[in-house]
């Protein structure tokens, strides 16, 4: 009974809520790597793309909310999804017009296209504040909990109760489709194949006919995409800040890199280790081995190796280990 | 005239001329083989008339046509394909894959263009599902020719296609590209197997230092003494 206990305990603070942490990384990290892979350099602007498509379909669920539209149980935002997307997709192919086709065209070195990414990400940050403020916006609507700690220990008899948030739920459906189509997409189409001959060998898919502008065009659509899926469901997850979103950046990064950049199942697999070591090594495990281990050997402390405040260390430090020890990642992707 | 001609090209990728007054030519259907000592300037002229090097001088004639100022896809477009020296496959693409993007710029059914490469190479049907980079280097150039002969393609060139593959796998590919010609292919190849080479070649261009020092068919090449003492070895 105790040990059934603590599974749930460990479930309903470390499992879930990195569960879902880890597919919204696994989706920004998605993102990252498609441009890495197929544009050659690392967005660094890609954390306030996520913004700024969550800022737009934020606005777009205020409308609908003020028109008296809703969802019934699923948030309003699902409903305005689709509209953050193509705003994003229009704003992200309109920062290529102007700024990475010139680039692109020079042939610029990727650690050029670095810096401009950065010079995009400071205008799009700029541009998300001014719109939207610095504040914290809470747009999450609907029902909270699919199934509420209460409820839960009312129907098990456990003492330790369980709680599934709505969000959590939509979250890991939601990545599970996007993931599912975007597969779907690179190794089974035409255009999603040209991709791939693009990002594997430049030369040979422009010997091809391939038409490196459409793919340009078509890996930015489907970045856009990602970036506000991801953005979306880490806001109404937690809340949405422009600021919170510029620091994703850096477990975003790691999970890209941890599963080799490039490499779209690696980026999966890198957001949940990052997420799983993240929460793990954040959390207090008193309670869990309060219920594991004999009473003797429970430790008096929190057991808790590192707060809440220092979890981006966390990222960090997968960062440099893989780094140092595997720079392709461990799902073979371009060295870094 | 022959089917493509790159005639008195001149040119580099710099400001440096790498290529002089050098001319290369095959007719329809027949085989030419460019052969000469390393940084000649043989995989150059190559590219000088697949058009991914701009001439300072010269042009390229492919079936009447003046094509010199045309993109490498606009020649792919006219019935040229490209095998290059190196990076010429999908590594993480499968084989099929690989082949499918040879096609890319046809609308119609490929199916039988890709079981005509089966059929010409029966190994990569067995591997149509297998990732291109973890074929053996004779597969893979099997894949690079087969990528490249999807656009059924009237002109086909090849920068050493036997490079680091062994003698038994050469004299394979050779039989295959002898096959490739008898459909009314032209060939236009660069090869390090020099001697190997001119024996299925119709004609037979030395290159030295971007240009021409001997042309002749290959059966001539291969009885001059002086091109066996020098670059045949004896
Ligand atoms: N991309 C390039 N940029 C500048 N110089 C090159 C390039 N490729 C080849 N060269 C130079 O051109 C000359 C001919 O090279 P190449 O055509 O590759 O010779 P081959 O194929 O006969 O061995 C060499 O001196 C080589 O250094
Ligand atoms: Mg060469």
């Amino acid at each position: 009974m105790d040990f059934l206990n603590g599974l749930i305990a460990l479930a309903n603070y470390v499992l879930i809520p990195a569960t879902s942490y880890g597919a919204q990384l696994a989706l920004g990290a998605l993102g990252v790597t498609l441009v890495y892979g197929i544009l050659r350099f690392s967005n660094f602007a890609h954390g306030d793309t996520m913004a700024f498509g969550t800022m737009i379909t934020i606005l777009f669920t205020w409308l609908f909310q003020s028109w008296g539209i809703s969802l019934g149980p699923l948030p309003t935002a699902l409903l305005a999804l689709p509209l953050g997307i193509i705003g994003t997709a229009l704003f992200v192919l309109g920062t290529d017009r102007v700024v990475y086709r010139f680039y692109r065209r020079a042939k610029a070195a990727p650690v050029i296209l670095v810096i401009v990414s950065m010079g995009v990400m400071f205008v799009m940050n700029g541009l998300t504040r001014f719109i939207i403020g610095t504040g914290e916006q809470n747009f999450a609507d609907g029902s909270r909990f699919l199934i509420t700690a209460g409820k839960f220990k009312m129907a098990t008899g456990m003492e330790e109760g369980l709680a599934v948030r709505t969000t959590q739920v939509i979250t890991v459906v939601t990545a599970v489709i996007v993931v599912a189509l975007l597969f779907w997409f690179l190794n089974k189409t035409r255009t999603g194949k040209s991709m791939r001959a693009f990002s594997d060998n430049e030369d040979l898919a422009l010997l091809s006919g391939i038409n490196p502008e459409r793919v340009v065009m078509v890996t930015w659509i489907i970045v856009a995409g990602l970036a506000t899926i991801a953005g979306v469901l880490y806001g109404l997850d937690k809340s949405f800040k422009p600021f919170t979103y510029f620091q994703l950046l850096l477990p975003i990064f790691a999970s890209a890199v941890v599963g080799g950049l490039g490499n779209p199942l690696g980026a999966i697999g890198g957001g949940f280790i990052v997420a799983y070591s993240e929460v793990a090594v954040t959390y207090a495990w008193k309670k869990v081995l309060g219920y594991w281990l004999p009473s003797a050997l429970v430790p008096d402390g929190l057991a808790q190796l590192m707060g809440t405040d220092y979890k981006y260390a966390v990222s960090f430090v997968i960062l440099i280990i893989v780094l140092l020890f595997k720079p392709t990642g461990l799902f073979k992707g371009k060295s870094v | 005239m022959p089917f493509l001609i790159g005639e008195a090209m001149t040119g580099g990728y710099g400001a440096a001329d790498i290529l002089h007054d050098c001319t290369i030519a095959v007719d329809k259907g027949q085989i030419a083989v460019i052969v000469g000592p390393n940084g000649a300037g043989k995989s150059t002229a190559m590219k000088a008339v697949f058009g991914m090097l701009n001439l300072r001088k010269g042009r390229v004639v492919l079936d009447g046509t003046d094509i010199t100022g045309l993109s490498p896809q606009d020649r792919v477009a006219q019935g040229m394909a490209f095998v290059p020296q190196t990076s010429n496959i999908f590594t993480s693409m499968t084989v099929e894959e690989n082949l499918e993007m040879g096609a890319f710029l046809r609308r119609d059914d490929i199916r039988a263009t890709i079981e005509q490469i089966y059929t010409l190479f029966p190994i990569l049907k067995e591997k149509r599902r297998q990732a291109a980079g973890e074929l053996s280097g004779g597969q893979r150039q099997q894949v690079a020719v087969g990528r490249a002969l999807m656009t059924q393609p009237k002109l086909l060139m090849l920068d050493e296609p036997t490079a680091g593959v062994s003698p038994i796998v050469m004299d394979e590919l050779f039989d295959r590209i002898i096959e490739v010609a008898r459909t009314g292919i032209s060939i236009l190849m660069v090869e390090q197997n020099a001697r190997q080479a001119l024996e299925i070649a119709d004609k037979g261009y030395v290159l030295v230092q971007g240009a021409n020092r001997y042309t002749d068919t290959g059966e001539a090449l291969l009885a001059d003494p002086e091109v066996r003492r020098t670059f045949l070895g004896g």
